[in-house]
C-alpha cells in the first residue's frame, strides 16, 4: 500500500469565510498504479494534489491523514515535509513552463537543486542522463536556458527533475493540458515509462481531461465539489460508471465520429455549489435527474463492485 | 461570403527583424452561409493569425481575403464599421476579453455606443434579451455583474450573445471552447450548432480534432502555415489522406480507444508563435 489518504479536510481561509475545497476525501493508490484524478475546474483536484506537498498561507489542513508507505506525511507541518518532498513525493505543477528559474542553464538548475537537498549533483549525474534520454531529451538541453526549449521539452524536462531522487509517489498536476495532442501522447507515454521502470512507484495524474486519462491510467477517481464521486478501474468507469456525474460528464464528451447534426450531446444544467457554505447531503442533487429525498443525507462512499465505489444511494 | 485566395502573412523577427517569418503561406478557403469550417492546426500551425488577418487585427502580407466579393483590405470608415457589423470574433480566453474594472455587461453597452446610437432604451433592452436568451443566459445572472463573478462558460456565452446583438454573418470562433469545463464546452457547442442552423458562417479554428468534428462541415488540416488537407469533414476525419492528418488523429485522446503505444508521437513544429 504506497499511499492511503484518510478523510483528508483541507479548507481556504477567504474574507468571506472558509472555503470547503477538499472536504473529507479517503481512497489508496497501490504500489505501481497509476490513478488518474479527474473533474471540473474547482472540484478540488489540484487542492488535493497539493495538499501531498505542500500547503500554502492559505489553505488549512482541518481532519484526516495521509500515510505513504506506512509513514504518515506531516502536511500540516511544511518544514518537517521538507525531508519528503522531492524524496518520497514529488509534484509536477500545472504550469510545469514556467516552473524553471529563467536565469540558470537547466544543467546548473538541477544541480543547485540538489545542492540544496543535501545531495551530491557528480553522484546523481550519470543517472540524470540516462533519465534525459527515456524522456527523448538531448543531453545538451542541460547547456541551454528554459526559454530555448519549447513547450514539450519544458514539460519532459521538468520531469526529469522531479523525479530524479525515485520518489515513491509522483503527482503530476494537469501536465499536458498546455501542449498541443502530439506532444501531449509523448508526454503521457512518458509518465507510464517512469512508472514502467520503477522510477517512481505510483502515480496520481491530476487532468480535467477522461479521454487522456483512459488511455494510461489502471484507475481513474472522478471528484465533484470537494468529494470523491466515484472510484474504479479505468475500464469499468468508462464503461460501466455508476455515478450519475460520471454518466452525465462521460455523454457530454465529443467524440470523433460523432456530429451536431445526427446526434445532438447534452451537457450537465445548473453549476457546482459554493464551497463556502456548501448544501448538506449529495452535493450533485440539484443538476441530478436520478435525486431523491434520500440525497440530503450524505452518501458513503461505498465499494460496489470490486474496486469500484461509489457515493450515490441511487448506485449502490 | 468569405473567401480567402493564396493569403500569405509573414512577419520580420529576430534581431532588427533580420528574419523572416512564414506564418501563413498560400491559404485558400471558404466559408459560405450556414456553413462550419473547422481549421484544424497545432500551436504554430498559422491557424489564429488567419483569424486576425480575416478580423483585419493584423494586414496580409500577399493574396487577398473577401467578403461578398469585396477585397476587406480596402474597406476604412463606414465600410470597415459595416464590415464587423456582419463578421466578429470570439476568442480561447474570456477573461482577458473583460476589463475586469468593469461591469460584464459594458461589453454589450459599447456594441450600442457604436452601431445604435439612437436605438431607444426600451428596444435595446429588448434586444440584448432576445440576444441572451439566444445563448441562453438568464439576464438576472449576468447583467450588471463583474466578469470575476462570472463562470468561464457564462463569459464565454455573454462574447457570443455580443456578437448576435449585430445580426453577424460571419463568427470567428478561436479556441473559444478549450478553456471550458466539458459539461458547458457542449453547450456552446450546441449553441453555436443552432446558430448555424440560422444561417450564420462560422469559422471554427481549434487545435482539437474531435471538437472540429462535432459541427464542422468542412475540415482544413493548416501545418506549418500551410494547407496539407481539405474536405468534407467527415471524410478528413474517418480517412484522411496526408500523413500528418493521420499522425494528428493517431495521437487525439478518445473514450473506448485506446493509443497504440509509438513512443513518441507527432514531433513539435519548429519556429515560434503561435
Amino acid at each position: 500500500m504506497s499511499l492511503r489518504v484518510d478523510n483528508l479536510k483541507v479548507w481556504y481561509r477567504t474574507l468571506r469565510g472558509e472555503v470547503r475545497a477538499l472536504d473529507g476525501v479517503s481512497f489508496s493508490v497501490a504500489d505501481g498504479e497509476l490513478v488518474g484524478l479527474a473533474g471540473e475546474s474547482g472540484c478540488g483536484k489540484s487542492t488535493l494534489g497539493k495538499s501531498l506537498i505542500r500547503l500554502d498561507g492559505r489553505m488549512r489542513h482541518v481532519d484526516g491523514q495521509v500515510e505513504l508507505d506506512g509513514k504518515e506525511l506531516p502536511i500540516w507541518d511544511s518544514e518537517r515535509m521538507q525531508g519528503f518532498r522531492f524524496k518520497e513525493v514529488s509534484l509536477i505543477p500545472q504550469y510545469a513552463m514556467s516552473a524553471m528559474n529563467p536565469t540558470r542553464k537547466v544543467g546548473r538548475l538541477v544541480t543547485e537543486l540538489l545542492e540544496s537537498r543535501g545531495e551530491r549533483p557528480a553522484a546523481v549525474h550519470d543517472e540524470l542522463l540516462r533519465r534525459l534520454e527515456l524522456v527523448g531529451l538531448e543531453a545538451e538541453v542541460l547547456d541551454r536556458y528554459p526559454i530555448e526549449l519549447s513547450g514539450g521539452m519544458k514539460q519532459r524536462m521538468v520531469m526529469v527533475i522531479s523525479t530524479l531522487l525515485n520518489p515513491s509517489l509522483l503527482v503530476a498536476d494537469e501536465v499536458t493540458s498546455a501542449l498541443d495532442v502530439s506532444t501531449q501522447k509523448a508526454v503521457a507515454e512518458t509518465l507510464v515509462e517512469l512508472r514502467d521502470r520503477n522510477v517512481v512507484k505510483s502515480t496520481i495524474l491530476i487532468t480535467h481531461d477522461l479521454s487522456l486519462v483512459y488511455q494510461i491510467a489502471d484507475a481513474i477517481i472522478v471528484m465533484y465539489a470537494g468529494r470523491l464521486a466515484e472510484r474504479a478501474p479505468t475500464d469499468a468507469l468508462v464503461e460501466t460508471p455508476r455515478h450519475p456525474y460520471t454518466r452525465m460528464l462521460l455523454a457530454a464528451l465529443p467524440e470523433v465520429g460523432v456530429r451536431f447534426a445526427d446526434r445532438r450531446l447534452e451537457g450537465i444544467g445548473g453549476s457546482p455549489p459554493s464551497l463556502l457554505d456548501p448544501p448538506t447531503g449529495c452535493r450533485f442533487r440539484d443538476r441530478c435527474p436520478l435525486a431523491v429525498a434520500r440525497c440530503a443525507e450524505q452518501p458513503p462512499f461505498v465499494e460496489v463492485a470490486p474496486d469500484h465505489f461509489v457515493a450515490c444511494w441511487k448506485a449502490s | 461570403m468569405l473567401r480567402l485566395d493564396n493569403v500569405t502573412k509573414r512577419y520580420r523577427v529576430g534581431t532588427f527583424g533580420s528574419r523572416e517569418l512564414v506564418a501563413v503561406r498560400d491559404v485558400s478557403l471558404e466559408v459560405r452561409p450556414g456553413e462550419v469550417v473547422a481549421l484544424i492546426g497545432q500551436s504554430g500551425s498559422g491557424k489564429s493569425t488567419i483569424g486576425r488577418l480575416i478580423l483585419r487585427l493584423t494586414p496580409a502580407s500577399g493574396g487577398t481575403i473577401s467578403f461578398d466579393g469585396d477585397d476587406v483590405a480596402g474597406f476604412k470608415g463606414d465600410r470597415l464599421r459595416a464590415y464587423y457589423a456582419d463578421v466578429q470574433g470570439v476568442f480561447q480566453d474570456p477573461f482577458s476579453s473583460y476589463n475586469p474594472v468593469f461591469r460584464a455587461d459594458r461589453t454589450l453597452e459599447l456594441v450600442r455606443e457604436t452601431y445604435f446610437p439612437r436605438l431607444g432604451e426600451r428596444r435595446w433592452r429588448d434586444k440584448v434579451e432576445a440576444s441572451l436568451a439566444a445563448v441562453r443566459l438568464d439576464p438576472a445572472h449576468v447583467l450588471g455583474r463583474y466578469p470575476h463573478q462570472l463562470s468561464g462558460g457564462q463569459l464565454q456565452r455573454l462574447l457570443v450573445a455580443r456578437a448576435l446583438l449585430l445580426d453577424i454573418r460571419l463568427l470567428v470562433a478561436d479556441e473559444i471552447i478549450s478553456m471550458l469545463d466539458a459539461s458547458t464546452r457542449i453547450d456552446v457547442l450546441n449553441l453555436l450548432g443552432d446558430l448555424k442552423a440560422g444561417g450564420l458562417g462560422i469559422l471554427f479554428i481549434t487545435h482539437d480534432l474531435s471538437l472540429g468534428n462535432y459541427l464542422s462541415d468542412t475540415a482544413v488540416i493548416l501545418h506549418r502555415g500551410q494547407v496539407v488537407e481539405t474536405g468534407p469533414a467527415e471524410r478528413v476525419l474517418a480517412r484522411p489522406a496526408h500523413p500528418y492528418t493521420r499522425s494528428l488523429l493517431a495521437s487525439v485522446p478518445q473514450l473506448h480507444h485506446k493509443w497504440e503505444r509509438t513512443g513518441r508521437g507527432v514531433p513539435e513544429p519548429a519556429g515560434e508563435g503561435a
